[in-house]
């Protein structure tokens, strides 16, 4: 943790100051309130508050069955849907002891992986906002995305609320053209990763913004729960399509990376270093894409799981991205619970935070990349 | 130093590079095929009549419960001396468009290949003054298919 000294701690009292930001401000990135306590410019203490995008998600998908439930997915997490569809489908079909043929799962990869990169545009993005770079990057990193976007729309039809995974593999195949448009994302991508490399990791400015803000120790992380870039930005190098390999991660090549100092800036750095690590593994799994079915021969219309519970997690762009499903057999979840990463990175926030400045609360906040939706379910 | 000059090559190489902006409401993007704006009623040509048989399959999937349809006995059937082969069809067919979330589930269980979702531009620029607008009626939902303004995209 940063420690600026209190100038004035033994010269003369002064009264701290509650200062209030959001839930309606431009840089919480949401629906999102803290209450600052500050002396002078140095913050004391932090309280956020949560909870203005509650709409009780996980009793809501209760009341869908399973195909009903995956538009509801997309809502919790909308700048990760297909990885939070992914979970979820995936919880689905262990419980349903569904068989997904394989060029279903490929094609999951491919459009988690870009869903990734989509989700890490827009925070290099959003972080240069918040780091004081108005704009600039923000509209970069909104061009590249928008190339991504436009190849969901072409496969699933929607821009954000695809809807396009199903238990046992997709709702449809993919264009014809996908080989080739893919081939023209990852090209525009790459050009894009080096365009906000350039921009933002080398320039003083910005450096000067985030090297040694908001430290958090890789001890500190893992007891407050981080996951994903918050924690591999402290040095522990947990990524779940590593150590638990779902989907076909295990039969690919890619690197787990990992900061060191576990600042802000490491945050950023270690983001746009994995998405160059995505185009990697997109590029890996459309060698091994073939022809195939993308949906299991015998699919019942209603799909009915037997009795059962299960725990389900995939590495999102955030973090962990849990599904914990109960069943008590028929064709809804009995009890379904997401375990959100940005609810957990959320909790560090605090520790993070205290003792450094006004200003830097803002971009330590950013440095999260929180979805407020997912937050708050 | 370094860095800033490398950011401030960064920004030039972009501004030579051909702008991506469009003008959006003087120039639209062209759609793909499998856009989904919101859900329309296809038309049979041929029988001139709705393809629709009002057998509420899409009515129960909706996971927001948006639609509201009633059926009834064709008077264009065999048996009443038409020429169709549907003994039921639509009689009344509501969408609540403020309501849809534009999941496509309805197409897919519709087992009449009778619903599509709108794959233009005039689905998707819907806005209205009173929420009651956003209401649709059977000859509102059918119209655009009907006019042959559209060209649906039905998976499989
Ligand atoms: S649109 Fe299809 S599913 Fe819905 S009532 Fe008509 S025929 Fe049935
Ligand atoms: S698209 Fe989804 S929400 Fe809209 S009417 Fe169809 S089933 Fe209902």
């Amino acid at each position: 943790m940063t420690t600026v000294p209190f100038p004035h701690e033994h010269e003369f009292e002064t009264q701290d100051l509650m200062i209030n930001m959001g839930p309606q401000h431009p840089s919480t990135h949401g629906v999102f309130r803290m209450v600052l306590q500050v002396d002078g410019e140095v913050v004391r203490d932090v309280v956020p508050y949560i909870g203005y995008m509650h709409r009780g998600g996980e009793k809501l998908a209760e009341t869908m069955d399973f195909r009903q439930g995956i538009g509801w997915m997309d809502r919790t997490e909308y700048l990760a849907q297909h990885n939070a569809e992914l979970s979820y489908v995936m919880a689905v079909e262990a419980l349903a002891e569904l068989e997904v043929p394989e060029r279903a799962q490929w094609i999951r990869m491919i459009l988690c992986e870009l869903n990734r990169l989509s989700s890490h545009f827009m925070f290099t993005g959003a972080f240069g906002t918040d780091a004081g770079i108005f704009g600039t990057a923000f509209v970069y990193s909104f061009r590249e995305r928008e190339v991504i976007l436009d190849l969901f729309e072409e496969i699933s039809g929607d821009r954000l609320m695809y809807a396009y995974f199903r238990p046992g593999g997709l709702a449809w195949d993919v264009p014809d053209n996908f080989a080739r448009r893919v081939a023209e994302v990852l090209k525009s991508t790459r050009q894009g990763i080096k365009d906000m490399d350039g921009l933002l990791t080398e320039n003083e400015i910005f450096r000067a913004r985030t090297v040694d803000i908001g430290k958090i120790s890789a001890a500190d992380a893992i007891d407050w729960g981080c996951t994903g870039p918050v924690l591999r930005a402290s040095g522990v190098p947990l990524d779940l399509r590593r150590t638990e390999p779902y989907l076909y991660y295990d039969q690919l090549d890619f690197d787990i990376i990992t900061g060191t100092n576990g600042d802000v800036y490491d945050r950023f750095v270690v983001r746009v270093e994995e998405m160059r690590q995505s185009v990697r593994i997109i590029e890996q799994c459309m060698e091994r894409l073939r022809p195939g079915p993308i949906l299991p021969d015998r699919l019942p219309r209603m799909l009915r799981t037997p009795p059962g519970e299960v725990y389900l997690r995939t590495e999102a762009p955030r973090g962990e991205y849990g599904i914990y499903m109960v069943s008590r057999g028929g064709n809804r979840p009995h009890r379904l619970k997401i375990r959100s990463s940005c609810f957990a990175n959320l909790q560090a926030l605090r520790d993070m935070t205290i003792g450094s400045y006004v200003a830097d609360a803002v971009v330590i906040l950013g440095s999260l990349d929180i979805v407020l939706c997912e937050v708050d379910r | 130093m370094r860095g800033l000059l490398k950011s401030m090559g960064v920004t030039l190489a972009v501004f030579a590079r051909k702008p991506v902006t469009r003008e959006y409401p003087d120039t639209h993007r062209p759609l793909p095929e499998r856009d989904r704006a919101f859900p329309l009623l296809l038309w049979d040509h041929d029988l001139d009549e709705p393809f629709c048989t009002g057998c509420h399959a899409c009515e129960r999937a909706c996971p927001v419960e948006c639609m509201t349809v009633l059926m009834k006995d064709n008077p264009n059937h065999r048996t009443q001396g038409g020429d169709s082969t549907r003994r039921k069809i639509v009689d009344k067919f509501w969408i609540d468009y403020a309501r849809c979330m534009r999941c496509n589930i309805c197409v897919e269980v519709c087992n009449f290949d009778a619903i599509a979702m709108n794959n233009t531009w005039q689905g998707h620029e819907t806005s209205v003054y009173d929420r009651a607008d956003l209401i649709q009626d059977l000859p509102q939902l059918l119209a655009e298919h009907k006019a042959g303004a559209i060209k649906p995209w039905v998976p499989q």
